[in-house]
């Protein structure tokens, strides 16, 4: 039985093994070596030129996560308490944007954002750039434009498992907890929060694991001065900076990092369900 | 002179139009141990739950020592409740769990420490402090859950069928260890339970209710000996339920012939129903009986055998040590005492009659089983 059953997993070993284990190893090679074979560290001792874009894309991402966190964690806990009908109606709104094409969503953002785009047409309209003596604020091409980009397109990804874990939420033990004598706010801080933790931690990894790494939405929004890894790690493979060994080495720095920060997170939780490591 | 501290004064609980709570007029002594027993359904739950602070009568009044507290929100009522699946903190071990109330009070760490050890020697847990809650037995989990409402010193316990998922030898051992901590620290319990011997065994004062009312309150003996109507005569232990007719004060009739009995008070040639209990029915030899039956079926229950016997088509279950065949003809007596007589109620003709005795012995088989699947789990 036993034996058969894993035979069903097969398939998706021998998957995992050539496209998830191959390219990794194929990467951790490609960053130890130079151009034409040979061990090197060159590749990491370059990349101090680049600590900027290292700490700007940390950094961005940081901040967006943390938004999405202040942002989705009411947004969820209302959810959830809410109705059936109400949840469906809010989870279906949460989705919506998720159906339409990524980099259509960012062109959408830029055309709201810039200098001739909705929202100065609109301040123009009402005269608050005449009142303030500019002809636009710039809102494209800075780094809020980028954060706001991660957090519009991430947020669902922190809504969903914190909603759910709220949602799954023993409800007697929010009466156990009134009961022993917390009002509506010792009720959320002392039971509430603490078992929706496992759902923060996934959300935040779900969330800061792309942010980190994005290369359209700095691209797009940034306008190329807010150069994030992705664009680095980019211009390296298609780039006029034509470097795989470099790239594959900065790739190698940016998965060890996130996976250092995972395990903190990880470990703050502990006791509880791991986040998902993604 | 017992000091009354909840009274539930015309308490009406609807949901859309269904009726939960149906006027129901309560009120619970200080120190008392008192049970709201009945089945599913019944609304015992509904009034601990009115009692919690959890539910608002649609109408009617809750008082707590002489003050109004309708719309007193739990957190703020001298009132701690054990709930029905424990409801412990998963992210908490036994020692913050015990802890919590005290916590949220604010009292110093020194006396935390002190009172949380103290609560947990009392419910047998000495040195659990440190363990996780899935790391628990189901008897253990239920001690803590005591522990954490007891620690807070409440003037009233509430517990909804604590001992609802432990087996029998655990619900043994626990009711008689709720019944000492009860009068070991002068607490009132308010307790809800679905098992009858669960509520005589333990309870000062039992209530019995049925569809959203009560159908009688009295102490254990009261409710064993004097059931006010078939369903709590049938609802508490084993009873024949016969149709008589009251001839005088001291004299009823049964299968037109006339018994002995205690009761009186009632109207001349009143119709009544007649309750016998199983084991106060004397068997003798056939010529010597005050009625004469045939047994239909025995089966041997350890202290006694449960013996049916027709009686001009009426089954009666008798509880006798002497063993009777099947098919034999015996005759029985019944003493004064033993025949209690009840005025007719809604719930006339509806119990009391055996014919179908092995399934309702199922039945009530089921009942007193653990409804959950929960393992009793080892017991250190």
């Amino acid at each position: 039985m036993k034996n058969k059953s894993r035979r069903l997993a097969i398939p998706y070993v021998i998957w995992m093994a050539l496209f998830v284990v191959a390219p990794i190893v194929l990467m951790v090679i490609y960053a130890f070596t130079a151009e034409g074979g040979g061990l090197a560290l060159d590749n990491f001792t370059s990349m101090g030129a680049y600590l900027d874009v290292f700490l700007r894309s940390f950094e961005l991402a940081l901040i967006a996560t943390l938004v999405c966190l202040l942002v989705g964690y009411p947004v969820a806990y209302c959810m959830a308490k809410e109705g059936p009908r109400f949840q469906r109606i809010a989870m279906a709104l949460i989705m919506l944007p998720m159906w339409m094409n990524f980099l259509l969503r960012t062109y959408a953002w830029m055309s709201i954002l810039e200098n001739n785009g909705l929202i100065n047409q609109f301040l123009g309209a009402i005269g608050v750039l005449d009142l303030l003596g500019v002809d636009h604020i710039r809102l494209i091409r800075t780094q809020g434009a980028v954060v706001l980009g991660m957090v519009y397109n991430y947020l669902p990804f922190m809504i969903l498992p914190i909603y759910s874990v709220i949602v799954k939420l023993d409800g007697s033990l929010l009466e156990a907890a009134r009961d022993l004598g917390a009002n509506t706010a010792g009720v959320f801080r002392k039971v509430i929060f603490p078992l929706s933790l496992p759902g923060i931690l996934s959300g935040v990894t779900m969330v800061f694991v792309p942010s980190v790494s994005t290369f359209a939405i700095s691209r797009l929004l940034g306008g190329g001065r807010q150069m994030m890894l992705g664009d680095l790690i980019e211009q390296q493979f298609l780039g006029g900076a034509y470097d795989p060994h470099l790239g594959a080495a900065i790739a190698l720095v940016m998965m060890v990092v996130v996976v250092v920060c995972m395990a903190v997170m990880n470990h703050f939780g502990e006791g509880e369900e791991q986040a998902v490591m993604l | 002179m017992p000091k009354e501290l909840i009274r539930l004064s015309d308490c009406v609980v609807k949901f859309d139009d269904e009726i939960i709570l149906d006027q129901l007029n309560l009120y619970i002594n200080d120190r008392e141990f008192l049970t709201l027993l009945g089945p599913s359904g019944c609304g015992k739950t509904t009034t601990l739950r009115i009692i919690g602070g959890f539910l608002a009568p649609t109408s009617g009044d809750v008082f707590f020592d002489g003050q109004r507290i309708n719309d007193l929100p739990p957190n703020k009522r001298q009132v701690n409740t054990v709930f029905q699946k424990y409801a412990l903190f998963p992210h908490l071990n036994v020692y913050e769990n015990v802890a919590f109330g005290l916590r949220i009070a604010k009292v110093p760490d020194g006396e935390v420490h002190q009172r949380v050890l103290e609560m947990l020697e009392i419910v047998n847990l000495k040195g659990f402090e440190k363990r996780s809650i899935s790391a628990l037995s189901g008897g253990q989990q239920q001690r803590v859950a005591i522990a954490r409402a007891l620690v807070n010193r409440p003037k009233v316990l509430l517990l909804d069928e604590p001992l609802g998922a432990l087996d029998m030898r655990l619900r043994k051992d626990m009711q008689t260890e709720l019944k000492r901590i009860q009068q070991e620290l002068g607490i009132t319990f308010v307790y809800v339970t679905h098992d009858q011997e669960e509520a005589l065994a333990m309870s000062d004062t039992v209530v019995v209710m049925d569809g959203g009312r009560i159908q009688q309150i009295g102490t254990p003996e009261d409710i064993y000996n004097e059931p006010k109507n078939a369903f709590v005569a049938d609802f508490i232990g084993e009873s024949n339920i016969i149709d008589g007719v009251m001839r005088a004060d001291g004299v009823v009739e049964i299968f037109s012939r006339r018994f002995q009995c205690l009761d009186g008070g009632f109207a001349p040639d009143e119709p009544v129903d007649v309750v016998i209990r199983p084991e106060d029915v004397d068997i003798v030899s056939a010529d010597e009986g005050q009625l004469k039956g045939t047994v239909t079926q025995v089966t041997f229950k350890g202290v006694h055998y449960d013996t049916i016997v027709d009686f001009y088509g009426f089954k009666w279950l008798i509880q006798t040590t002497d063993y009777c065949p099947v098919d034999s003809h015996i005759g029985i007596k019944i003493d004064p005492d033993g025949i209690h007589v009840m005025k007719k109620s809604a719930y006339s003709g509806m119990f009391g009659d055996y014919s179908s005795y092995s399934e309702e012995y199922d039945e009530i088989g089921d009942a007193t089983m653990a409804p959950g699947e929960e393992d009793s789990g080892d017991e250190e």
